[in-house]
């Protein structure tokens, strides 16, 4: 435990280390969540409700996935898989530390700090702007536990699309792809309350809704009582399932293993 | 020698067959969940404003083409800020060529070609749906409103890299204005707040991307009211941005001082 806590420290010291691109990124995030929140407006010019959200709703989502985009990270995650194709995986094997274990207490230092200085700020900028919905305090209290669970399916299956580096040397597409998945069907691009319903039923029991949707319906106060337990233990489940996948495969991964580099 | 130094730059990636289609593969996913983001939003509504899914889709692909061939052609200047960083630019400065064409130059990343067919897929669709009564005019106008729009998107691109010469971390600052930018673009700009519109559409001057040509070419008013010689404008806008862009560059350059040892 007291390991996992130094190793948390160091993934919060490594982004911290960087105040200007913190600052770039808080601004890149806000701008984002201007165009979003004028473009769901719009909708909402011709309708008063989709999928059970309001206008009040949505703008809040905007807000909200834009301050979770870097916390969840969202967008592509590759330090597994350098590591994997120059062969310093190697090193990594050879320490008294799981790997996953590693990376994992790594990820949780890193959530933090991006979600105090890099969620946080976009937030405030779009609370000053517009009419958001704001959570009561049990649905806070919520959103944190949901949020925590969401941090670690995320980090589940960005371990899982770094194994593949293992396998194939050409990981880059597959990383990409994989992104895609993720950006698309988290409700990270648009609601998932926006799909047809069919799709919509699918995509709420895909573990990627357990990224983005379920911690801002938590927010918005959409799930309550049993839904609300219901929702959070299909995150934590994704969370173990994932985290269990990936460990299948690094334990298959480090059985064949052939280093590159000399 | 552009064409020399790409044309080996794309023999060589080439020569990774799987690599290249596995690349390509992703690029396209990625790019294609905007254009996802679109038909989402009219599955659920007829039109945003005054405009419908096959004029929407018609900016976005407009948009999408130009930004990937911006992106095809000069997208390595995200990576611009480690070349300072690395004191690798000093290389460049020695050579006997122009600063900016060396770095440009410097990678032509075939994979992203993904990017510019997805966007003519989309153009293609929406060209096939829409009636558009075609004139002289409105031929000439979207064929001109492409390069004006590449260069406008590059013009954007250069002055948002060199922020690195003064900050080697905040390369992000850019990405507002580049990915955000085509993002942007991908609506129509009625939908946004004035004062958005006026920051992002004139002072950086997106609108001229593709709004006020799909204007003109669509054959629709102006919901903003605007004088209707704007439709046409784009390229003097894309050259006065050209010569910013080189300015600010010649500027920065000027003030450079190397980080390496």
């Amino acid at each position: 435990m007291r390991l996992d806590w130094e190793i948390a420290k160091r993934g919060w010291g490594r982004y911290a280390a960087y105040p200007w691109a913190t600052a770039a990124g808080v601004f890149t995030n806000t701008v984002f969540g201007f165009l979003y929140a004028y473009v769901l407006l719009a909708v909402y010019a011709h309708r008063t409700s989709v999928g059970g959200f309001d206008k009040a709703d949505s703008v809040t989502y905007v807000w909200l996935a834009q301050s979770m985009i870097m916390t969840v990270y969202v967008f592509s995650w590759w330090e597994l898989a350098w590591r994997i194709r120059d062969g310093s995986v190697a090193t990594d094997l050879l320490r008294p530390l799981d790997p996953q274990r590693y990376w994992l207490a790594y990820d949780l230092g890193r959530a933090p700090y991006h979600f105090f200085f890099r969620g946080l700020p976009p937030f405030v900028f779009g609370a000053l702007v517009f009419q958001l919905h704001y959570p009561t305090v049990l649905d806070a209290i919520a959103f944190v536990v949901s949020l925590v669970l969401a941090v670690v399916v995320s980090f589940g299956f960005r371990f899982i699309y770094n194994s593949v580096a293992f396998w194939l040397l050409d990981f880059r597409g597959v990383v990409t792809f994989s992104t895609s998945v993720v950006i698309f069907f988290s409700g990270m691009a648009i609601p998932l309350r926006y799909f047809p319903h069919t799709l919509r039923v699918v995509c709420y029991a895909l573990p990627f809704a357990s990224i983005i949707q379920t911690p801002v319906d938590v927010w918005l106060g959409k799930r309550t009582g049993l839904a609300l337990l219901g929702f959070l233990v299909l995150q934590a489940f994704w969370a173990i399932a994932l985290l269990g996948l990936g460990r299948i495969l690094l334990g298959r991964a480090t059985r064949k293993l052939v280093i590159q580099g000399g | 020698m552009w064409r020399r130094l790409v044309g080996a730059q794309v023999r060589s990636q080439l020569q990774y067959r799987r690599s290249f289609a596995l690349d390509a593969f992703g690029s396209f996913w990625i790019s294609f969940v905007d254009f996802l983001i679109i038909l989402t939003i009219f599955h659920n509504v007829s039109h945003l404003n005054a405009w419908n899914v096959h004029e929407v889709a018609f900016l976005y692909a407009l948009s999408a083409i130009t930004f990937a061939l911006t992106d095809l052609f000069i997208g390595h200047l995200d990576q611009f800020p480690q070349l300072i960083r690395d004191g690798n630019f000093d290389i460049v400065l020695v050579r006997p060529r122009g600063t900016l064409f060396q770095v440009v130059a410097a990678d032509f990343a075939s994979r992203r070609l993904a990017r510019v067919l997805q966007g003519v897929v989309v153009l293609v669709y929406a060209l096939w749906s829409l009636t558009i009564h075609w004139t002289v005019w409105r031929v000439i106008v979207l064929l001109a409103s492409l390069p004006s729009a590449v260069v406008i998107f590059s013009s954007i691109w250069v002055c948002g890299a060199c922020i690195a010469f003064w900050t080697t971390d905040g390369g992000e600052f850019t990405n507002a204005f580049t990915y955000g930018g085509t993002t942007m673009a991908q609506y129509p700009f009625d939908i946004y707040a004035t004062w958005l519109r006026r920051l992002l559409g004139f002072v950086i001057p997106l609108a001229f991307v593709c709004y006020f040509p799909a204007l003109f070419v669509l054959g629709k008013p102006d919901p903003l009211g605007l004088p209707r010689v704007l439709d046409f404008v784009s390229p003097a806008v894309a050259l006065a941005a050209a010569i910013v862009a080189g300015l600010v560059w010649r500027f920065a350059v000027r003030h450079y001082r190397s980080a390496g040892g």
